[in-house]
């Protein structure tokens, strides 16, 4: 076995003496382009580049929205788009916490719309944000089971039962945060088996009947009617769905028609029927 | 002495390959809060983090030597059908996305799933969002790198050894354990050595099976996810015992490895 080693360490030794002799011109000029594909890639020369002449008609609207609205916005995006045809929305769904951080660290993204206020407070302390951020929707809790309820959950107090698989947002994310809050208020100490990332992970795993119990929003468990069956949660603290244009937004003016859009009749009309609470 | 030097503009691209793979830990090296560093990574939530992480990735490096090597072995010596099929599959896992293989493994181990149904029923035992669930995972997707691993080696072996072993009357067990595995052994601790780096850093299966849950499921990648949303420092301070952890075992293999993949019969 001593041969194989042997061979690749006399093979190795020439290649790198090789590179070391070839090493400084090799070196800077890949330095050179290096540096030249940074410049045209990384946010910051995204966002160097969108202040330039021009960039406001390229068309493509970059919305990063709470994982709760990934249906309404879908359908939202639709009538947006036939009403401002040279517009383009591309969505961006994922949980709030983390559509905060990528903002945060300079993501090119034009309309931020989260679940919470407490998320979007941060991205406006840290000078993110373009003016000041519309509430635009509320939602509340509620308690997800798979259909026909086989484990018999009958309200809050089911989630304290151990041998019911029960599934929360994690800490951090607003559906986990609410219904921390709803656990607190009726003193129920449930008992956690898995905290999800965002909102449709924990739904979905409740829809696959993994899970005997999860709380997430009213309005989730309406999109997926029929997979799920849903307990309402008495007394739920409502949430408030804030959305702002981003300070660097790369599309701005597409951006502002997009949040005034966001906060008139047609779409509050739109976010009722998916069963949001008006602003 | 005289081997070709690579041309220059070749040459500056290979730097360039090596800048790509090197950036990223440089970026995050730059990150660590040094001063911090011991309190963060004897905290809590990196502690019982990485305990589930060395549990989860050793009983699964042992379950795959368990059952691993046994495969490695039919799929190398002994022909049977189905065979090129299974060899098909045994990559399946290094390929796919893992939250594929999560979702696979719920399909199949799932409480609903095609034999997890039957196995609540039988023994109470539900693996999804379990600590054993959280080894099934990581098992299913680092154990092809011990199989494909030594089912490699074992086809570089012409059989001779074992034939004169046999020859001189020693039975199966004996041809094995003294002449088989000891020459493949290099080969057996380098498979042993990626399984477990690989398992050490398994995230999407393990997520989408046995979810997320400190002190039961949550392994230092899952505990690297929910801290970058929570406390960014614990996150640099995991994913630089991360690193650390999974360059210990890498390195030293790293030449041996692809000595042995490069110098075949």
């Amino acid at each position: 076995m001593g041969g194989g080693g042997g061979p690749t360490a006399r093979r190795g030794a020439p290649v790198r003496g090789g590179g070391g002799a070839a090493r400084p011109a090799s070196l800077v000029l890949a330095l050179v382009v290096l540096l030249q594909a940074c410049g045209g890639a990384a946010p910051d020369g995204g966002q160097a580049a969108a202040g330039s002449p021009g960039a406001g008609e390229r068309g493509e609207l970059l919305v990063s929205a709470a994982a709760s609205l990934t249906d309404v916005m879908a359908e939202l995006e639709e009538r947006f788009e036939a009403a401002n045809p040279q517009v383009d929305v591309v969505l961006n769904l994922g949980g709030s916490s983390a559509l905060r951080d990528q903002v945060l660290a300079g993501a090119p993204v034009d309309v931020l719309a989260t679940a919470n206020p407490a998320t979007m407070d941060e991205v406006v302390a840290a000078g993110l944000v373009d003016g000041e951020p519309t509430v635009f929707a509320t939602n509340r809790l509620a308690i997800a089971v798979p259909s026909g309820n086989p484990a018999g959950v009958e309200g809050l107090a089911s989630l304290a039962d151990p041998s019911l698989l029960v599934g929360l947002c994690a800490v951090g994310v607003p559906c986990g945060d609410l219904a921390r809050e709803a656990l607190d208020a009726a003193g129920v100490t449930a008992a956690v088996d898995t905290e999800e990332p965002d909102v449709r992970a924990l739904l979905t795993k409740v829809a696959a009947g993994e899970l005997d119990a999860g709380v997430v929003y009213a309005t989730d468990v309406a999109a997926v009617a029929g997979a799920v069956g849903a307990l309402p949660v008495p007394g739920s603290p409502v949430t408030a769905y804030p959305v702002a244009v981003v300070v660097d937004a790369p599309n701005r003016v597409a951006a502002r028609s997009w949040v005034a859009f966001l906060t008139g009749d047609e779409a509050v009309a739109v976010l009722v029927d998916a069963g949001f609470g008006r602003p | 002495m005289t081997t070709p030097r690579l041309p220059a503009p070749l040459a500056a691209l290979g730097v360039l390959g090596g800048l790509l793979l090197l950036l990223p830990f440089v970026g995050l090296a730059v990150q660590v809060p040094l001063r911090e560093l011991p309190a963060l990574l004897s905290g809590e939530v990196a502690l019982e983090a990485l305990r589930l992480s060395l549990a989860s990735s050793t009983l699964a490096t042992l379950v795959s030597l368990l059952l691993g090597l046994p495969l490695a072995y039919l799929l190398a010596r002994h022909d049977f059908p189905g065979r090129r099929l299974l060899r098909g599959v045994v990559l399946l896992p290094l390929v796919l996305p893992p939250v594929v293989g999560g979702a696979a493994l719920l399909f199949a181990l799932g409480r609903r799933g095609l034999v997890g149904a039957q196995l609540e029923a039988a023994t109470g035992i539900v693996l999804p969002f379990s600590f054993a669930g959280v080894v099934l995972a990581v098992t299913f997707i680092s154990m092809p790198f011990l199989v494909v691993t030594v089912e490699g080696a074992l086809r570089g072996l012409d059989g001779r050894h074992e034939a004169a072993a046999a020859t001189l009357g020693a039975g199966r067990w004996t041809v094995l354990w003294r002449v088989t595995l000891p020459l493949v052994r290099p080969s057996l601790v380098a498979g042993l050595a990626l399984t477990w780096a690989r398992a050490i850093g398994e995230f999407g299966a393990t997520l989408t099976f046995a979810g997320s849950l400190a002190g039961r499921t949550r392994t230092l990648p899952l505990a690297i996810f929910v801290a970058l949303e929570q406390d960014r420092d614990v996150a640099i301070a995991l994913s630089l015992l991360m690193v650390v952890l999974s360059l210990a075992v890498v390195v030293p293999l790293r030449d041996r490895w692809w000595g042995r993949a490069g110098s075949g019969p």
